[in-house]
């Protein structure tokens, strides 16, 4: 924009910590080495070339991240990187180590050796990279996303629903959620999350002023007008239309948990959440009694021993493994991560838990809750209500899915099908969670820039809205 | 809208900590209990995941882990499987390890103490530790001997070396395969299991070691000892041998094998009543010398004592209170006499050592896996049950019972072989089991051994007949190697 040439003259100096980035960053860098060659080294392989490939394009990826904020976002938070970084390199560990596993295994059985996969993960981390960059080149304002509120909206929920299309769809282990086109195949559901909080936090922007009347009080709980029902039940439906045709249990409650947040936070009314929590039920209740696959996983939850060798099957083989673990681990490259079914995937926690122990588990949430953490702070820093919100709705979206899955391969709560943020082998979850870093990077320099700030017409014109 | 963003964050903090406590509970409180689930594959495969040592008879490793190419990464085989069964047992899955298998478990995993250095290198190396190697004490060539000699009969051998205690062969018939057992494949373990279990000839059982059987007239050289060691007779004495023996206080007599009196007159020396086997003098002598007398000479042998050499043997018995016909009875190994191949061996052994029992033993030495010595097993003396003297002379009496008694068939060209023959009655309507014990050569014996063949003829011969020849074929084997 235009604009950037008043901005880059700041009336005061502040620190942009990017320094601070740096250091962290080396450090995030060397934790991740240190534990690539741990593996290494326990498993005999040594210290290969491609282990110090790996290392070298992992640092310089971050590096080129590094660079482009300094260049481009020189005041945004610098927690969130290193944080993101060292997620995604503990990903990649894991997955390292558990293709040495399976080759190891293919070499003793003469059987074909199986591709590694941290080569894939690694190609998809640096497609993740150039989008992270392309985001914060191309974004210079956040603001001027809400202008494409209804565009990004109707984008996201084609997105939802194209994998309903026949021909291009397709059904992994009973979940419709990818789609398919020649040999690239993408989670669908993984973009509309980001185009879907853009679209919630423009909306929301807009309309907060009238969902937050209240029309009726009862037993003490304001309610909201009849009418102001409507965006609420819209997103209930579509929650459980992914449920239905998709199967996808996590996306739908992601979605649905995401839109009552954000709602919450836009109205400032706690009547929101409970009609929300009644609608979840509501939509729980139904969904228990008329769907075979909702039904199971909830019995699956109350008594996983009790189906040990059908549907409990990953939840006990994963739990057999955090217990493995105990409160160190049995360390790097030393247990039995290819014993849990979809140790790769939907339960990296639980093959990293039985490695890394209660202990590593415990800093490996903390992480997540850093960086939750100073994405909610970023909403709270925001200067613009769109910003607030959107920063709010990423967080709320990182929050979710680190809950809902953690929660899952450990038994706190039905299992769902949902990626672990950054950990997961997936490219398009992956390049998903960095676009949505830069997103938070973006508002966070916004936020954390000297003002004055040249208010942009965008904030004008929310000014305007909120008049109304 | 910060309020309620602060109010969210919250709240997700409180579902993070929900989160890790229900980690720690799985991780820590409860993980002891998840870790002995069934269905937990885990300590299991830890065991499976490292290379366990081998079992080696002289260089030969009889038992030792290959690598796999699936979950369970290492295979237990076994070469010759049936011929080392009695010695190897099997490491199963299902069933659990038995044989040095079991008792050597924790050197074979690398987990026993001796292995402390090596534990340090690996907890910081993160490698699996590698299990040490058992080098048994077993001849191959005499087990082999032996194995062959018991084909297609019931029963089993245990050699000894008498000046050591060395066990050079312990074979059992029927065996089985250990490597059925150890598979990776339940479905065949089971199988084969349950198949084991069901045959009645108990191919299971250790019999070498664990199989107790009456031990009829080799028990004679126990009651010769008790007879040489009181002061009171020597080969020459002459005892009563008549036809039949009089059970005192009963009104059954005894008889010999024979139905003839043992020598002219119904007397006859000592020497003879061993040769020929003379059940009433043995009888006569039993109750002139007193059950305590004889079960003292019996425990200097290593009756009563429980031998872990270090598989489990059962322990041989003598009856603890016996009445005089009972006595008599004890005396030509019956009643209540109870003793194992590998007591049996013994008792020869120490008669060829001068007089000396050693306490027998399996495991020569056992290494690093670098092949360094750990542990090497001395000789040890278990007790004196004769004077030199004394065993001389019965060494000599048994070399008669070879070269002109009832063990003939144990006779060796060029080598003086010290015998006894044996049958025993295992029960009133049960079928007979056939003993032969035998050292060589007399003066310096290199093997002790005793066969035990179940299911033989009711004739004293069946010793002869039966046991002898397996005898003479394992003492061949040994003096043939040296």
């Amino acid at each position: 924009m235009s604009l950037q040439g008043t901005i880059e003259a700041p009336v005061r100096k502040k620190p942009t910590r990017r320094w601070v980035e740096l250091l962290l960053l080396v450090m995030a860098w060397g934790i991740g080495l240190l534990g690539t060659m741990q593996i290494g080294w326990v498993s005999g392989e040594g210290m290969t070339p491609r282990l110090w490939i790996t290392a070298g394009v992992v640092g310089g990826l971050a590096l080129a991240m590094h660079i482009t904020i300094r260049i481009v976002a020189k005041y945004a938070d610098p927690i969130m990187l290193p944080v993101a970084t060292l997620l995604t390199m503990l990903g990649l560990l894991m997955i390292y180590r558990i293709d040495v596993a399976s080759a190891r295994r293919a070499t003793l059985s003469d059987s074909p050796m199986p591709t590694p996969d941290v080569y894939s993960q690694l190609t998809w981390f640096s497609v993740a990279t150039i989008l992270f960059i392309a985001v914060l080149v191309l974004l210079q304002d956040h603001r001027r996303l809400a202008r494409y509120t209804y565009t990004l909206g109707l984008a996201g929920l084609v997105l939802l629903v194209l994998p309903l299309v026949p021909g291009i769809g397709t059904t992994v282990n009973g979940a419709t959620l990818w789609i398919r086109v020649g040999d690239l195949s993408f989670q669908p559901a993984e973009a509309a999350k980001i185009l879907l909080t853009i679209f919630f936090a423009g909306y929301l922007v807009a309309k907060r002023d009238s969902l937050a009347v209240v029309r009726t009080k009862f037993i003490g709980i304001e309610l909201p007008r009849l009418k102001d029902l409507g965006p609420l039940v819209i997103a209930w439906l579509v929650s459980l239309a992914v449920l239905v045709f998709e199967r996808d249990l996590g996306t739908s409650l992601l979605f649905f948990g995401l839109f009552v947040a954000m709602l919450y936070i836009a109205t400032q009314r706690r009547s929101w959440i409970i009609l929300g929590g009644l609608l979840f039920m509501v939509g729980a209740v139904l969904a228990y009694y008329n769907f075979a696959h909702v039904r199971s996983r909830v019995t699956v939850w109350l008594d996983p021993w009790a189906y040990a060798d059908t549907g409990g099957y990953q939840i006990v083989q994963s739990i057999f493994g955090l217990a493995n673990g105990g409160v160190l681990g049995a360390g790097l490259g030393q247990g039995f991560p290819n014993l849990v079914p979809f140790a790769k995937t939907d339960f990296i926690v639980a093959a990293l838990g039985e490695e890394i122990g209660v202990t590593g588990l415990f800093a490996l949430v903390l992480l997540y809750a850093i960086l939750i953490e100073r994405g909610l702070r970023t909403a709270v820093a925001a200067r613009d209500s769109f910003g607030q919100l959107l920063a709010a709705g990423l967080s709320i979206v990182l929050a979710i899915q680190v809950f809902v899955i953690i929660g899952g391969v450990t038994g706190l709560i039905p299992l769902t099908g949902l990626t672990t943020p950054f950990l997961s082998y997936g490219g398009s979850s992956l390049v998903a969670n960095w676009v949505i870093v830069a997103i938070l990077l973006r508002i966070s320099d916004r936020a954390r820039r000297p003002a004055p700030v040249a208010p942009s017409p965008d904030d004008a014109m929310t000014q305007v809205v909120r008049a109304v | 809208m910060s309020r309620q963003i602060r109010r969210l964050s919250f709240v997700f903090a409180l579902l993070m900590v929900a989160v890790l406590v229900n980690i720690t509970i799985i991780q820590v409180v409860n993980a002891g209990d998840y870790r002995d689930r069934p269905g937990n594959q885990r300590i299991l495969l830890a065991e499976y995941d490292r290379e366990r040592g081998p079992i080696l008879v002289g260089t030969d490793p009889v038992a030792r882990s290959v690598e796999t190419g699936n979950t369970l990464t290492y295979l237990r085989r076994y070469s010759n499987p049936k011929l080392y069964a009695p010695i190897t047992g099997f490491y199963s899955l299902i069933y659990g390890a038995t044989g040095l298998e079991r008792t050597e478990n924790r050197i074979l995993n690398g987990k026993a103490d001796i292995f402390a250095v090596d534990r340090i290198q690996q907890l910081v190396s993160g490698r699996q530790p590698v299990g040490g190697a058992v080098t048994t004490t077993i001849d191959a060539a005499a087990q082999r001997a032996a194995y062959l000699g018991l084909r297609g009969k019931k029963g089993a051998v245990v050699a000894i070396e008498p000046a050591t205690g060395r066990i050079l062969a312990s074979v059992q018939s029927p065996s089985f395969d250990p490597n059925k057992l150890s598979s990776h494949d339940p479905a065949e373990i089971r199988e084969y299991y349950n198949k084991l279990e069901a045959d009645p000839d108990k191919p299971l059982l250790n019999r070498p070691i664990v199989s107790l059987n009456p031990p009829g007239s080799t028990f004679k050289l126990v009651t010769a000892a008790a007879a040489l060691s009181s002061g009171r007779f020597n080969p020459n004495s002459v005892i009563p041998g008549p036809r039949t023996y009089d059970l005192p206080l009963t009104d059954k007599e005894l008889r010999n094998w024979n139905r003839r009196q043992c020598g002219p007159g119904g007397k006859v020396t000592l020497r003879d009543a061993l040769a020929i086997s003379c059940n009433t003098a043995f009888a006569w002598l039993g109750n002139e010398l007193g059950a305590d007398a004889i079960r003292d000479q019996a425990e200097l042998f290593g009756f009563d004592t429980g031998f872990e050499i270090p598989l489990r043997a059962a322990t041989s018995r003598f009856p603890a209170d016996p009445d005089e016909p009972q006595t008599a009875m004890s005396a030509i190994g019956q009643f209540d006499v109870r003793a194992t191949a590998l007591q049996m061996a013994m008792v020869t052994a120490a008669i060829g050592n001068s007089g000396r029992t050693m306490v027998p033993y399996l495991i020569q030495e056992v290494r690093a896996p670098d092949l360094t010595i750990l542990q090497t097993t001395e000789p040890e003396v278990f007790a004196d049950a004769l004077r030199p003297s004394e065993a001389l002379a019965l060494t000599e009496m048994m070399v008669n019972v070879v070269e002109n008694g009832t063990g003939t068939n144990a006779r060796i060209p060029d080598v003086r072989v010290a015998g006894k023959t044996g049958t025993a009655q295992t029960g009133d309507d049960r079928p007979t089991v056939a003993w032969f014990v035998a050292f060589a050569p007399a003066a310096a014996p290199q093997v002790a051994v005793a066969v035990l063949v179940e299911d033989a003829g009711a004739e004293e011969v069946s010793g002869n007949g039966l046991g002898a020849p397996i005898a003479k074929d394992v003492i061949e084997a040994v003096l043939e190697r040296r």
